[in-house]
């Protein structure tokens, strides 16, 4: 299981090998890329800051990968999240998950994505051409982590 | 003694980090609505959405609290 937060930017592609390439028992593996949008609630975004509560973000999002980990059969799971400044089209958030058949690296990616967004301690703030803007939460956010 | 954390807009809102509370306080709650009655900006932290942590836990507004206990107020989270 690897947890990670960082500023620096990352290659999916090679995040996605590396998981592959840890266990010839992994049969399938199932991931999700975030990206940044260059536009958002009706206004173009030129980039955005993300603030995280270091030490906080870490361990919820490793209680998320345990408890994904606990409800399905997993063989490799992989959260990685940038923080600070990202412009439009940087990868935001990387999930991958590994298992010996498909169904559980489908769910628990999903879930892992569903409970990050609304229990993994990050705030994003937009740029636009009027300032600056905390984004809202959704409360679509809180029905899709629902259904776990 | 309780150390308070404020983070994302609420942390704007109030131009403050955080701060060390002296006294007792039964849950989360009770020291959230001391925070409110200073009046003010903050009031933001009468928000219906508002999040909170207990000792770097996602906790329920009425979880108890103890000496030494770190807690922090936030808006909903908007990662990922």
């Amino acid at each position: 299981m690897a947890i990670r937060v960082q500023q620096q930017g990352f290659d999916p592609g090679r995040e996605l090998n590396a998981l592959h390439a840890a266990n010839l028992g992994i049969g399938a593996v199932a991931s999700f890329v975030g990206y940044v949008r260059d536009f958002n609630e009706g206004q173009t975004v030129s980039g955005m800051y993300l603030e995280h509560a270091p030490g906080m973000t870490e361990k919820a999002l490793e209680k998320i990968a345990v408890e994904a980990a606990a409800r399905w059969s997993l063989l490799q799971v992989e959260v990685l999240h940038r923080v600070g400044r990202l412009e439009p089209g940087e990868p935001i958030v990387f999930v991958g998950v590994a298992s010996a058949h498909r169904a559980a690296a489908f769910e628990a990616c999903e879930f892992i994505m569903d409970y990050l967004k609304t229990r993994a301690p990050f705030w994003k703030k937009e740029d636009t051409a009027e300032g600056s803007r905390w984004v809202e939460g959704r409360d679509s956010d809180l029905a899709a982590a629902e259904r776990w | 003694m309780i150390q308070v954390q404020y983070f994302a807009r609420y942390r704007e809102a109030l131009g403050c980090e955080g701060e060390q509370l002296e006294g007792a306080y039964a849950s989360v709650d009770q020291l959230r609505r001391q925070l409110v009655a200073r009046g003010g900006a903050w009031q933001v932290l009468d928000e219906t959405r508002l999040m909170c942590a207990r000792n770097q836990e996602l906790c329920r507004l009425d979880e108890p609290l103890a000496e030494g206990d770190e807690v922090a107020f936030f808006p909903p989270v908007t990662g990922g």
